[in-house]
Protein backbone atom coordinates (compact mmCIF):
# COMPACT_ATOMS: atom_id res chain seq x y z
CA UNK A 1 0.00 0.00 0.00
CA UNK A 2 1.81 3.11 1.18
CA UNK A 3 1.59 5.74 -1.48
CA UNK A 4 0.45 8.85 0.35
CA UNK A 5 3.33 9.32 2.69
CA UNK A 6 6.14 7.25 4.03
CA UNK A 7 5.35 8.57 7.49
CA UNK A 8 1.91 6.97 7.68
CA UNK A 9 3.30 3.65 8.94
CA UNK A 10 5.39 5.38 11.54
CA UNK A 11 2.24 7.09 12.77
CA UNK A 12 0.61 3.72 13.37
CA UNK A 13 3.60 2.27 15.20
CA UNK A 14 4.10 5.42 17.28
CA UNK A 15 2.47 3.97 20.44
CA UNK A 16 5.04 1.20 20.31
CA UNK A 17 7.91 3.63 19.77
CA UNK A 18 6.87 5.75 22.74
CA UNK A 19 6.46 2.67 24.92
CA UNK A 20 9.78 1.29 23.75
CA UNK A 21 11.65 4.48 24.62
CA UNK A 22 9.93 5.09 27.96
CA UNK A 23 9.53 1.62 29.39
CA UNK A 24 12.24 -0.44 27.75
CA UNK A 25 15.12 1.54 26.25
CA UNK A 26 15.42 4.17 28.95
CA UNK A 27 15.09 1.71 31.88
CA UNK A 28 17.53 -0.63 30.18
CA UNK A 29 20.23 2.03 29.99
CA UNK A 30 19.32 3.48 33.36
CA UNK A 31 19.74 0.17 35.13
CA UNK A 32 23.17 -0.21 33.56
CA UNK A 33 24.09 3.20 34.90
CA UNK A 34 22.58 2.48 38.31
CA UNK A 35 24.63 -0.70 38.60
CA UNK A 36 27.71 1.54 38.94
CA UNK A 37 26.15 3.65 41.67
CA UNK A 38 25.13 3.53 45.27
CA UNK A 39 21.49 4.57 45.45
CA UNK A 40 19.21 4.27 48.46
CA UNK A 41 16.23 6.27 47.09
CA UNK A 42 16.78 9.06 49.64
CA UNK A 43 20.01 10.56 48.35
CA UNK A 44 21.02 11.03 44.75
CA UNK A 45 22.72 8.06 43.04
CA UNK A 46 26.41 8.20 43.87
CA UNK A 47 28.93 6.91 41.33
CA UNK A 48 31.02 4.11 42.79
CA UNK A 49 32.61 2.66 39.66
CA UNK A 50 32.80 -1.10 39.61
CA UNK A 51 32.53 -1.43 43.38
CA UNK A 52 29.15 -3.20 43.22
CA UNK A 53 30.45 -5.81 40.82
CA UNK A 54 33.64 -6.30 42.79
CA UNK A 55 31.64 -6.90 45.93
CA UNK A 56 29.34 -9.30 44.10
CA UNK A 57 32.11 -11.47 42.80
CA UNK A 58 34.50 -11.38 45.73
CA UNK A 59 32.72 -10.81 49.00
CA UNK A 60 29.05 -11.61 48.62
CA UNK A 61 28.40 -15.19 49.71
CA UNK A 62 24.65 -14.80 49.34
CA UNK A 63 25.23 -14.00 45.69
CA UNK A 64 27.43 -17.08 45.22
CA UNK A 65 24.79 -19.27 46.77
CA UNK A 66 21.98 -17.62 44.85
CA UNK A 67 23.81 -17.87 41.52
CA UNK A 68 24.58 -21.52 42.09
CA UNK A 69 21.00 -22.32 43.03
CA UNK A 70 19.72 -20.41 39.99
CA UNK A 71 21.97 -22.29 37.59
CA UNK A 72 21.01 -25.64 39.09
CA UNK A 73 17.36 -24.69 38.88
CA UNK A 74 17.51 -23.61 35.23
CA UNK A 75 19.62 -26.53 34.06
CA UNK A 76 17.35 -29.09 35.65
CA UNK A 77 13.98 -27.47 35.02
CA UNK A 78 14.36 -26.57 31.36
CA UNK A 79 15.64 -29.94 30.05
CA UNK A 80 13.22 -31.95 32.20
CA UNK A 81 10.25 -29.84 31.20
CA UNK A 82 11.10 -29.84 27.49
CA UNK A 83 11.91 -33.54 27.36
CA UNK A 84 8.64 -34.35 29.06
CA UNK A 85 6.69 -31.96 26.84
CA UNK A 86 8.22 -33.48 23.71
CA UNK A 87 7.67 -37.03 24.90
CA UNK A 88 4.00 -36.43 25.62
CA UNK A 89 3.53 -34.54 22.36
CA UNK A 90 4.99 -37.48 20.46
CA UNK A 91 2.71 -39.93 22.24
CA UNK A 92 -0.29 -37.69 21.59
CA UNK A 93 0.55 -37.22 17.92
CA UNK A 94 -1.34 -40.25 16.78
CA UNK A 95 -4.79 -40.93 15.52
CA UNK A 96 -6.24 -41.02 19.00
CA UNK A 97 -9.90 -40.21 19.35
CA UNK A 98 -9.45 -38.38 22.60
CA UNK A 99 -6.53 -36.24 21.51
CA UNK A 100 -8.31 -32.97 22.27
CA UNK A 101 -9.41 -34.14 25.68
CA UNK A 102 -5.86 -35.09 26.65
CA UNK A 103 -4.43 -31.93 25.19
CA UNK A 104 -6.83 -29.88 27.30
CA UNK A 105 -6.10 -31.83 30.46
CA UNK A 106 -2.38 -31.29 30.00
CA UNK A 107 -2.74 -27.67 29.12
CA UNK A 108 -4.82 -26.60 32.12
CA UNK A 109 -1.95 -26.51 34.64
CA UNK A 110 0.12 -24.20 32.46
CA UNK A 111 -2.80 -21.84 31.89
CA UNK A 112 -2.90 -21.29 35.63
CA UNK A 113 0.81 -20.71 35.39
CA UNK A 114 2.56 -18.64 37.97
CA UNK A 115 -0.60 -17.78 39.90
CA UNK A 116 -0.42 -17.45 43.65
CA UNK A 117 -3.24 -19.95 44.06
CA UNK A 118 -1.21 -22.67 42.33
CA UNK A 119 1.82 -21.93 44.50
CA UNK A 120 -0.47 -22.22 47.53
CA UNK A 121 -1.76 -25.55 46.25
CA UNK A 122 1.81 -26.78 45.81
CA UNK A 123 2.65 -25.81 49.34
CA UNK A 124 -0.20 -27.92 50.61
CA UNK A 125 0.21 -31.01 48.50
CA UNK A 126 3.93 -31.22 49.26
CA UNK A 127 3.52 -30.45 52.95
CA UNK A 128 4.85 -33.01 55.44
CA UNK A 129 1.46 -34.66 55.78
CA UNK A 130 0.18 -33.39 52.44
CA UNK A 131 -1.30 -35.23 49.50
CA UNK A 132 1.98 -36.46 48.01
CA UNK A 133 3.33 -37.91 51.23
CA UNK A 134 -0.02 -39.54 52.01
CA UNK A 135 0.10 -41.20 48.61
CA UNK A 136 3.70 -42.31 49.11
CA UNK A 137 2.62 -43.69 52.49
CA UNK A 138 -0.19 -45.72 50.96
CA UNK A 139 2.37 -47.21 48.58
CA UNK A 140 4.42 -48.18 51.59
CA UNK A 141 7.13 -45.57 51.04
CA UNK A 142 8.71 -43.25 53.52
CA UNK A 143 7.39 -39.68 53.51
CA UNK A 144 9.76 -37.12 52.00
CA UNK A 145 10.55 -33.81 53.60
CA UNK A 146 9.90 -31.81 50.45
CA UNK A 147 10.28 -28.24 51.58
CA UNK A 148 12.05 -28.63 54.89
CA UNK A 149 15.14 -30.26 53.48
CA UNK A 150 17.49 -27.97 51.51
CA UNK A 151 18.32 -30.95 49.30
CA UNK A 152 14.74 -31.30 48.09
CA UNK A 153 13.17 -27.87 48.21
CA UNK A 154 14.52 -26.64 44.89
CA UNK A 155 13.48 -29.81 43.14
CA UNK A 156 9.93 -29.35 44.40
CA UNK A 157 9.83 -26.00 42.60
CA UNK A 158 11.25 -27.73 39.52
CA UNK A 159 8.41 -30.26 39.76
CA UNK A 160 5.89 -27.42 39.88
CA UNK A 161 7.21 -25.97 36.64
CA UNK A 162 7.46 -29.37 34.98
CA UNK A 163 3.83 -29.94 35.88
CA UNK A 164 3.19 -26.90 33.70
CA UNK A 165 4.71 -28.43 30.59
CA UNK A 166 1.48 -27.89 28.65
CA UNK A 167 2.27 -24.77 26.65
CA UNK A 168 5.59 -26.17 25.42
CA UNK A 169 3.78 -29.40 24.57
CA UNK A 170 1.09 -27.64 22.55
CA UNK A 171 3.81 -25.97 20.50
CA UNK A 172 5.61 -29.29 19.95
CA UNK A 173 2.36 -30.97 19.00
CA UNK A 174 1.53 -28.32 16.41
CA UNK A 175 4.99 -28.82 14.88
CA UNK A 176 4.66 -32.60 14.87
CA UNK A 177 1.29 -32.37 13.16
CA UNK A 178 2.75 -30.24 10.40
CA UNK A 179 5.38 -32.84 9.48
CA UNK A 180 4.62 -34.28 6.06
CA UNK A 181 3.16 -37.77 6.58
CA UNK A 182 4.49 -39.05 3.28
CA UNK A 183 8.03 -38.84 4.66
CA UNK A 184 7.10 -41.39 7.34
CA UNK A 185 5.52 -43.70 4.81
CA UNK A 186 8.53 -43.50 2.53
CA UNK A 187 10.89 -44.27 5.41
CA UNK A 188 8.72 -47.15 6.63
CA UNK A 189 8.74 -48.67 3.16
CA UNK A 190 12.53 -48.41 3.18
CA UNK A 191 12.42 -50.49 6.36
CA UNK A 192 13.29 -47.88 8.97
CA UNK A 193 12.06 -48.69 12.47
CA UNK A 194 10.08 -46.27 14.67
CA UNK A 195 13.07 -45.07 16.65
CA UNK A 196 15.15 -44.50 13.51
CA UNK A 197 12.31 -42.58 11.91
CA UNK A 198 11.89 -40.44 15.01
CA UNK A 199 15.60 -39.81 15.29
CA UNK A 200 16.29 -39.06 11.62
CA UNK A 201 13.05 -37.58 10.32
CA UNK A 202 10.83 -36.22 13.07
CA UNK A 203 13.50 -34.76 15.29
CA UNK A 204 15.39 -32.81 12.60
CA UNK A 205 12.13 -31.42 11.21
CA UNK A 206 11.00 -30.00 14.53
CA UNK A 207 14.37 -28.55 15.58
CA UNK A 208 13.17 -24.96 14.91
CA UNK A 209 10.44 -25.44 17.48
CA UNK A 210 12.79 -27.13 19.94
CA UNK A 211 15.05 -24.13 19.55
CA UNK A 212 12.17 -21.70 20.13
CA UNK A 213 10.97 -23.55 23.23
CA UNK A 214 14.49 -23.86 24.56
CA UNK A 215 15.13 -20.12 24.38
CA UNK A 216 11.76 -19.07 25.76
CA UNK A 217 11.80 -21.56 28.62
CA UNK A 218 15.37 -20.70 29.57
CA UNK A 219 14.70 -16.96 29.67
CA UNK A 220 11.59 -17.67 31.71
CA UNK A 221 13.29 -20.05 34.14
CA UNK A 222 16.02 -17.55 34.93
CA UNK A 223 13.29 -15.13 36.02
CA UNK A 224 11.35 -17.53 38.23
CA UNK A 225 10.02 -15.58 41.18
CA UNK A 226 6.48 -16.50 42.24
CA UNK A 227 7.16 -20.16 43.02
CA UNK A 228 10.06 -19.81 45.44
CA UNK A 229 8.79 -16.51 46.85
CA UNK A 230 5.39 -17.87 47.82
CA UNK A 231 6.15 -21.51 48.50
CA UNK A 232 9.46 -21.44 50.33
CA UNK A 233 10.36 -17.76 50.59
CA UNK A 234 13.83 -18.68 49.37
CA UNK A 235 14.49 -21.17 52.13
CA UNK A 236 15.37 -23.42 53.77
CA UNK A 237 18.96 -22.22 54.14
CA UNK A 238 18.61 -20.20 50.93
CA UNK A 239 18.30 -23.41 48.93
CA UNK A 240 15.57 -21.86 46.76
CA UNK A 241 16.87 -18.31 46.90
CA UNK A 242 16.97 -17.67 43.15
CA UNK A 243 18.57 -14.51 41.81
CA UNK A 244 15.25 -12.74 41.10
CA UNK A 245 14.39 -13.11 44.79
CA UNK A 246 17.73 -11.67 45.77
CA UNK A 247 17.25 -8.75 43.39
CA UNK A 248 13.76 -8.14 44.74
CA UNK A 249 14.97 -8.14 48.35
CA UNK A 250 17.88 -5.84 47.60
CA UNK A 251 15.77 -3.41 45.58
CA UNK A 252 12.45 -3.34 47.35
CA UNK A 253 13.26 -4.38 50.89
CA UNK A 254 16.69 -2.88 51.55
CA UNK A 255 16.27 -0.18 48.86
CA UNK A 256 19.78 -0.80 47.64
CA UNK A 257 18.92 0.06 44.05
CA UNK A 258 22.48 0.27 42.73
CA UNK A 259 23.51 -3.11 44.06
CA UNK A 260 20.24 -4.69 42.94
CA UNK A 261 20.81 -3.32 39.43
CA UNK A 262 24.29 -4.86 39.39
CA UNK A 263 22.84 -8.28 40.24
CA UNK A 264 20.17 -7.80 37.58
CA UNK A 265 22.87 -7.04 35.02
CA UNK A 266 24.85 -10.13 35.94
CA UNK A 267 21.68 -12.17 35.51
CA UNK A 268 20.99 -10.44 32.22
CA UNK A 269 24.54 -11.08 31.01
CA UNK A 270 24.22 -14.79 31.79
CA UNK A 271 20.92 -15.02 29.93
CA UNK A 272 22.33 -13.09 27.00
CA UNK A 273 25.49 -15.18 26.71
CA UNK A 274 23.44 -18.39 26.81
CA UNK A 275 21.00 -17.03 24.24
CA UNK A 276 23.87 -16.04 21.95
CA UNK A 277 25.44 -19.48 22.33
CA UNK A 278 22.09 -21.02 21.45
CA UNK A 279 21.71 -18.81 18.37
CA UNK A 280 25.26 -19.41 17.28
CA UNK A 281 25.05 -23.17 17.73
CA UNK A 282 21.64 -23.27 16.07
CA UNK A 283 23.32 -23.12 12.66
CA UNK A 284 24.71 -26.54 13.40
CA UNK A 285 21.60 -28.28 14.69
CA UNK A 286 18.50 -26.35 13.71
CA UNK A 287 17.14 -27.49 10.40
CA UNK A 288 15.19 -24.99 8.33
CA UNK A 289 13.44 -26.51 5.36
CA UNK A 290 14.01 -24.08 2.50
CA UNK A 291 10.46 -22.85 2.60
CA UNK A 292 7.47 -20.85 3.68
CA UNK A 293 8.36 -19.83 7.13
CA UNK A 294 12.09 -19.41 7.43
CA UNK B 1 7.35 -44.12 18.93
CA UNK B 2 4.83 -41.82 17.51
CA UNK B 3 3.04 -41.22 14.37
CA UNK B 4 5.50 -43.46 12.84
CA UNK B 5 3.60 -46.67 13.21
CA UNK B 6 0.91 -44.75 11.47
CA UNK B 7 0.66 -47.10 8.54
CA UNK B 8 -2.74 -46.86 6.91
CA UNK B 9 -4.88 -49.90 7.34
CA UNK B 10 -6.77 -50.63 4.17
CA UNK B 11 -10.52 -50.50 4.46
CA UNK B 12 -12.51 -52.83 2.27
CA UNK B 13 -14.00 -56.26 2.09
CA UNK B 14 -11.00 -58.24 0.86
CA UNK B 15 -9.52 -60.49 3.57
CA UNK B 16 -6.54 -58.94 5.36
CA UNK B 17 -3.14 -60.34 4.56
CA UNK B 18 -0.83 -61.68 7.22
CA UNK B 19 1.25 -58.52 7.17
CA UNK B 20 -1.83 -56.39 7.61
CA UNK B 21 -2.94 -58.47 10.56
CA UNK B 22 0.46 -58.04 12.10
CA UNK B 23 0.26 -54.32 11.63
CA UNK B 24 -3.22 -54.17 13.10
CA UNK B 25 -2.13 -56.11 16.15
CA UNK B 26 0.83 -53.83 16.52
CA UNK B 27 -1.33 -50.73 16.13
CA UNK B 28 -3.75 -52.09 18.72
CA UNK B 29 -1.00 -52.73 21.24
CA UNK B 30 0.41 -49.32 20.58
CA UNK B 31 -2.96 -47.59 21.14
CA UNK B 32 -3.54 -49.41 24.41
CA UNK B 33 -0.11 -48.40 25.59
CA UNK B 34 -0.68 -44.82 24.52
CA UNK B 35 -4.10 -44.51 26.11
CA UNK B 36 -2.82 -46.08 29.32
CA UNK B 37 0.14 -43.75 29.55
CA UNK B 38 -1.81 -40.65 28.59
CA UNK B 39 -4.57 -41.37 31.08
CA UNK B 40 -2.08 -41.91 33.87
CA UNK B 41 -0.25 -38.68 33.09
CA UNK B 42 -3.58 -36.88 32.73
CA UNK B 43 -4.64 -38.00 36.19
CA UNK B 44 -1.39 -36.80 37.70
CA UNK B 45 -1.89 -33.46 35.96
CA UNK B 46 -5.45 -32.91 37.02
CA UNK B 47 -5.71 -34.61 40.39
CA UNK B 48 -4.03 -31.81 42.38
CA UNK B 49 -6.68 -29.41 41.06
CA UNK B 50 -9.51 -31.80 41.85
CA UNK B 51 -8.07 -32.41 45.30
CA UNK B 52 -7.92 -28.66 45.83
CA UNK B 53 -11.64 -28.31 45.16
CA UNK B 54 -12.49 -31.19 47.49
CA UNK B 55 -10.13 -29.96 50.21
CA UNK B 56 -11.68 -26.51 50.19
CA UNK B 57 -14.86 -28.10 51.59
CA UNK B 58 -13.04 -30.08 54.25
CA UNK B 59 -12.54 -29.20 57.86
CA UNK B 60 -9.04 -28.28 58.93
CA UNK B 61 -8.72 -31.51 60.84
CA UNK B 62 -9.48 -33.61 57.78
CA UNK B 63 -7.24 -31.73 55.37
CA UNK B 64 -4.02 -33.50 56.25
CA UNK B 65 -5.42 -36.87 57.12
CA UNK B 66 -6.91 -38.18 53.88
CA UNK B 67 -5.82 -38.10 50.29
CA UNK B 68 -9.34 -38.58 48.98
CA UNK B 69 -11.41 -36.06 47.14
CA UNK B 70 -14.72 -36.29 49.01
CA UNK B 71 -14.90 -34.43 52.31
CA UNK B 72 -16.33 -36.55 55.12
CA UNK B 73 -18.15 -33.65 56.72
CA UNK B 74 -18.48 -31.07 53.96
CA UNK B 75 -18.41 -27.54 55.27
CA UNK B 76 -18.66 -24.12 53.69
CA UNK B 77 -16.81 -22.48 56.55
CA UNK B 78 -13.63 -22.14 54.49
CA UNK B 79 -15.52 -20.07 51.95
CA UNK B 80 -17.57 -18.06 54.42
CA UNK B 81 -14.70 -17.18 56.74
CA UNK B 82 -12.12 -16.90 53.99
CA UNK B 83 -14.28 -14.44 52.08
CA UNK B 84 -14.26 -12.10 55.08
CA UNK B 85 -10.43 -11.98 55.21
CA UNK B 86 -8.46 -10.49 58.06
CA UNK B 87 -8.62 -7.06 56.42
CA UNK B 88 -11.52 -4.57 56.51
CA UNK B 89 -12.42 -5.74 52.98
CA UNK B 90 -13.93 -8.92 51.62
CA UNK B 91 -12.57 -10.92 48.71
CA UNK B 92 -15.30 -9.32 46.64
CA UNK B 93 -13.39 -6.07 46.81
CA UNK B 94 -10.21 -7.81 45.65
CA UNK B 95 -12.01 -9.39 42.71
CA UNK B 96 -13.36 -5.98 41.70
CA UNK B 97 -9.83 -4.55 41.92
CA UNK B 98 -8.50 -7.37 39.76
CA UNK B 99 -11.13 -6.69 37.11
CA UNK B 100 -10.35 -3.02 37.31
CA UNK B 101 -6.74 -3.83 36.50
CA UNK B 102 -7.57 -6.34 33.79
CA UNK B 103 -10.22 -4.57 31.72
CA UNK B 104 -8.41 -1.32 30.82
CA UNK B 105 -5.16 -3.23 30.38
CA UNK B 106 -6.70 -5.73 27.99
CA UNK B 107 -8.52 -3.09 25.95
CA UNK B 108 -5.35 -1.01 25.74
CA UNK B 109 -3.37 -4.04 24.63
CA UNK B 110 -5.83 -4.96 21.90
CA UNK B 111 -6.04 -1.45 20.47
CA UNK B 112 -2.33 -0.70 20.57
CA UNK B 113 -1.37 -4.09 19.16
CA UNK B 114 -3.80 -3.61 16.28
CA UNK B 115 -2.44 -0.19 15.34
CA UNK B 116 1.18 -1.25 15.65
CA UNK B 117 0.74 -4.52 13.79
CA UNK B 118 -1.06 -2.67 11.00
CA UNK B 119 1.83 -0.22 10.76
CA UNK B 120 4.42 -2.99 10.62
CA UNK B 121 2.59 -5.38 8.33
CA UNK B 122 1.18 -2.93 5.78
CA UNK B 123 3.51 0.08 5.47
CA UNK B 124 7.06 0.91 4.67
CA UNK B 125 8.65 3.63 6.69
CA UNK B 126 12.12 4.75 7.69
CA UNK B 127 13.60 2.60 10.44
CA UNK B 128 11.03 -0.18 10.07
CA UNK B 129 13.59 -2.97 9.99
CA UNK B 130 15.32 -1.68 13.06
CA UNK B 131 12.06 -1.19 14.96
CA UNK B 132 10.93 -4.68 14.10
CA UNK B 133 14.21 -6.03 15.42
CA UNK B 134 13.54 -4.25 18.68
CA UNK B 135 10.23 -6.15 18.92
CA UNK B 136 12.14 -9.42 18.76
CA UNK B 137 14.81 -8.14 21.15
CA UNK B 138 12.16 -7.04 23.65
CA UNK B 139 10.58 -10.46 23.36
CA UNK B 140 13.81 -11.97 24.62
CA UNK B 141 14.74 -9.18 27.03
CA UNK B 142 14.33 -10.34 30.62
CA UNK B 143 12.08 -7.91 32.52
CA UNK B 144 14.32 -8.22 35.50
CA UNK B 145 16.79 -5.81 33.93
CA UNK B 146 14.30 -2.97 33.34
CA UNK B 147 12.21 -3.35 36.48
CA UNK B 148 14.12 -1.12 38.89
CA UNK B 149 14.32 1.99 36.65
CA UNK B 150 10.68 1.45 35.67
CA UNK B 151 9.82 1.57 39.34
CA UNK B 152 11.88 4.73 39.79
CA UNK B 153 10.20 6.31 36.77
CA UNK B 154 6.71 5.56 38.08
CA UNK B 155 7.73 6.85 41.48
CA UNK B 156 8.98 10.12 40.02
CA UNK B 157 5.77 10.75 38.10
CA UNK B 158 3.69 9.87 41.15
CA UNK B 159 2.07 6.70 39.83
CA UNK B 160 3.00 4.39 42.69
CA UNK B 161 0.10 2.75 44.47
CA UNK B 162 -2.13 3.25 41.44
CA UNK B 163 -3.03 0.96 38.55
CA UNK B 164 -1.32 3.19 36.00
CA UNK B 165 2.02 1.31 36.03
CA UNK B 166 0.07 -1.84 35.24
CA UNK B 167 -2.07 -0.26 32.51
CA UNK B 168 0.07 2.21 30.61
CA UNK B 169 2.99 0.05 29.37
CA UNK B 170 0.53 -2.46 27.92
CA UNK B 171 -1.55 0.31 26.33
CA UNK B 172 1.64 1.40 24.55
CA UNK B 173 2.12 -2.04 23.00
CA UNK B 174 4.60 -2.99 25.68
CA UNK B 175 3.92 -6.73 25.52
CA UNK B 176 6.16 -7.73 22.65
CA UNK B 177 4.72 -11.21 22.52
CA UNK B 178 1.29 -9.91 21.56
CA UNK B 179 2.62 -7.36 19.08
CA UNK B 180 4.62 -10.08 17.41
CA UNK B 181 1.69 -12.48 17.34
CA UNK B 182 -0.66 -9.97 15.68
CA UNK B 183 1.99 -8.89 13.15
CA UNK B 184 2.57 -12.49 12.11
CA UNK B 185 -1.16 -13.09 11.85
CA UNK B 186 -1.73 -9.98 9.75
CA UNK B 187 1.14 -10.78 7.42
CA UNK B 188 -0.55 -14.04 6.51
CA UNK B 189 -3.79 -12.29 5.45
CA UNK B 190 -3.99 -11.33 1.75
CA UNK B 191 -4.23 -7.61 1.02
CA UNK B 192 -6.79 -7.72 -1.83
CA UNK B 193 -9.74 -6.44 0.16
CA UNK B 194 -7.74 -3.62 1.69
CA UNK B 195 -6.42 -2.57 -1.69
CA UNK B 196 -9.93 -2.57 -3.14
CA UNK B 197 -11.13 -0.38 -0.28
CA UNK B 198 -8.23 2.01 -0.82
CA UNK B 199 -9.00 2.27 -4.50
CA UNK B 200 -12.58 3.14 -3.55
CA UNK B 201 -11.22 6.06 -1.59
CA UNK B 202 -11.16 4.76 1.98
CA UNK B 203 -8.49 6.25 4.24
CA UNK B 204 -5.99 3.90 5.87
CA UNK B 205 -7.78 4.30 9.19
CA UNK B 206 -11.14 3.40 7.65
CA UNK B 207 -9.52 0.41 5.97
CA UNK B 208 -8.08 -0.65 9.30
CA UNK B 209 -11.35 -0.34 11.18
CA UNK B 210 -13.75 -1.79 8.61
CA UNK B 211 -11.62 -4.33 6.76
CA UNK B 212 -8.56 -5.34 8.79
CA UNK B 213 -9.99 -5.47 12.30
CA UNK B 214 -12.79 -7.93 11.40
CA UNK B 215 -10.21 -10.23 9.79
CA UNK B 216 -7.88 -9.89 12.78
CA UNK B 217 -10.59 -10.89 15.25
CA UNK B 218 -9.35 -14.44 15.97
CA UNK B 219 -5.87 -13.12 16.78
CA UNK B 220 -7.24 -10.27 18.87
CA UNK B 221 -9.44 -12.63 20.84
CA UNK B 222 -6.38 -14.76 21.59
CA UNK B 223 -4.48 -11.66 22.69
CA UNK B 224 -7.29 -10.57 25.02
CA UNK B 225 -7.66 -14.03 26.53
CA UNK B 226 -3.94 -14.41 27.18
CA UNK B 227 -3.73 -10.94 28.63
CA UNK B 228 -6.68 -11.74 30.89
CA UNK B 229 -4.96 -14.89 32.19
CA UNK B 230 -1.56 -13.34 32.61
CA UNK B 231 -2.92 -10.31 34.41
CA UNK B 232 -5.09 -12.50 36.59
CA UNK B 233 -1.95 -14.48 37.54
CA UNK B 234 0.38 -11.51 37.76
CA UNK B 235 1.85 -11.20 41.21
CA UNK B 236 5.15 -9.35 40.93
CA UNK B 237 3.66 -6.28 39.19
CA UNK B 238 1.07 -5.55 41.89
CA UNK B 239 3.56 -6.58 44.59
CA UNK B 240 5.93 -3.82 43.52
CA UNK B 241 3.45 -1.10 42.61
CA UNK B 242 0.40 -1.52 44.84
CA UNK B 243 0.89 -0.84 48.51
CA UNK B 244 -2.52 -0.08 50.03
CA UNK B 245 -4.67 -3.08 50.84
CA UNK B 246 -7.75 -1.37 49.50
CA UNK B 247 -6.27 -1.60 45.98
CA UNK B 248 -5.00 -5.19 46.26
CA UNK B 249 -5.85 -7.60 43.45
CA UNK B 250 -6.71 -11.22 44.28
CA UNK B 251 -3.11 -12.43 43.90
CA UNK B 252 -1.78 -10.08 46.58
CA UNK B 253 -4.78 -10.65 48.83
CA UNK B 254 -4.17 -14.38 48.68
CA UNK B 255 -0.54 -13.97 49.62
CA UNK B 256 -1.61 -11.69 52.45
CA UNK B 257 -4.02 -14.28 53.74
CA UNK B 258 -1.27 -16.93 53.75
CA UNK B 259 0.91 -14.63 55.81
CA UNK B 260 -1.81 -13.71 58.27
CA UNK B 261 -4.01 -16.76 58.71
CA UNK B 262 -1.83 -19.71 57.96
CA UNK B 263 -1.35 -21.22 61.38
CA UNK B 264 -4.94 -22.21 61.89
CA UNK B 265 -7.15 -21.78 58.86
CA UNK B 266 -5.91 -23.87 55.94
CA UNK B 267 -9.31 -24.44 54.46
CA UNK B 268 -9.95 -20.70 54.17
CA UNK B 269 -6.83 -20.28 52.08
CA UNK B 270 -7.65 -23.24 49.89
CA UNK B 271 -11.23 -22.03 49.44
CA UNK B 272 -10.01 -18.61 48.32
CA UNK B 273 -7.48 -20.28 46.02
CA UNK B 274 -10.33 -22.13 44.34
CA UNK B 275 -12.15 -18.84 43.82
CA UNK B 276 -8.97 -17.20 42.53
CA UNK B 277 -8.53 -19.92 39.92
CA UNK B 278 -12.18 -20.08 38.92
CA UNK B 279 -12.29 -17.10 36.51
CA UNK B 280 -9.22 -18.30 34.61
CA UNK B 281 -10.57 -21.83 34.36
CA UNK B 282 -13.98 -20.62 33.24
CA UNK B 283 -12.50 -18.41 30.54
CA UNK B 284 -10.20 -21.19 29.41
CA UNK B 285 -12.96 -23.73 29.03
CA UNK B 286 -15.20 -21.30 27.20
CA UNK B 287 -12.53 -20.35 24.71
CA UNK B 288 -9.85 -23.02 24.66
CA UNK B 289 -9.73 -23.09 20.87
CA UNK B 290 -8.28 -19.58 20.89
CA UNK B 291 -5.63 -20.47 23.44
CA UNK B 292 -4.41 -23.50 21.59
CA UNK B 293 -4.40 -21.68 18.26
CA UNK B 294 -2.79 -18.61 19.73
CA UNK B 295 0.03 -20.48 21.32
CA UNK B 296 0.66 -22.81 18.40
CA UNK B 297 0.73 -20.06 15.79
CA UNK B 298 2.82 -17.74 17.93
CA UNK B 299 5.23 -20.55 18.59
CA UNK B 300 5.53 -22.20 15.24
CA UNK B 301 5.96 -18.97 13.40
CA UNK B 302 8.64 -17.84 15.83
Amino acid sequence: MGGESKWMGLWYVSPYVIGLLLFTAFPFLASFYLSFTDYDLLNKPEWVGTANYEKLFTRDRTFDKSLKVTLIYVFTTVPLKLAFALFIAVVLNYRLKAINLFRTAYYVPSILGGSVAIAVLWRYIFADTGLVNMMLGSLGMEPINWFGDPENALFTITLLRCWQFGSAMVIFLAALQSVDKSLYEAAAIDGAGPWKIFRHITLPLITPVIFFNLIMQTVQAFQEFNGPYIITDGGPMKSTYLLPLYIYDKAFKSFDMGYASAIAWVLFAIIMVLTLIAFWSSKKWVYYAGDKRS
Amino acid sequence: MAAITDIPVRKGSEPPTAIELKHRRKAMRSSILRYGLLTLVGLVMIYPLIWLVGASFKTNAEMFSSAGFWPKEPTLSGYIEGWQTSTPYTFGKFFVNTLWIIIPKTIGTAISCTLVAYGFARFDFPGKKFLFMTVIATLLLPNVVTRIPQYLLFRDIGWLDSFLPLWVPSALAGDAFFVFMVIQFLRAIPRDMEEAARVDGATTLQTLVYIVVPMLMPALISVCLFQFMWTMNDFLGPLIYISSVEKYPVSLALKLSIDTTEAFAWNQILAMSVLALAPSLAVFFMAQKYFIEGISSGGVKG
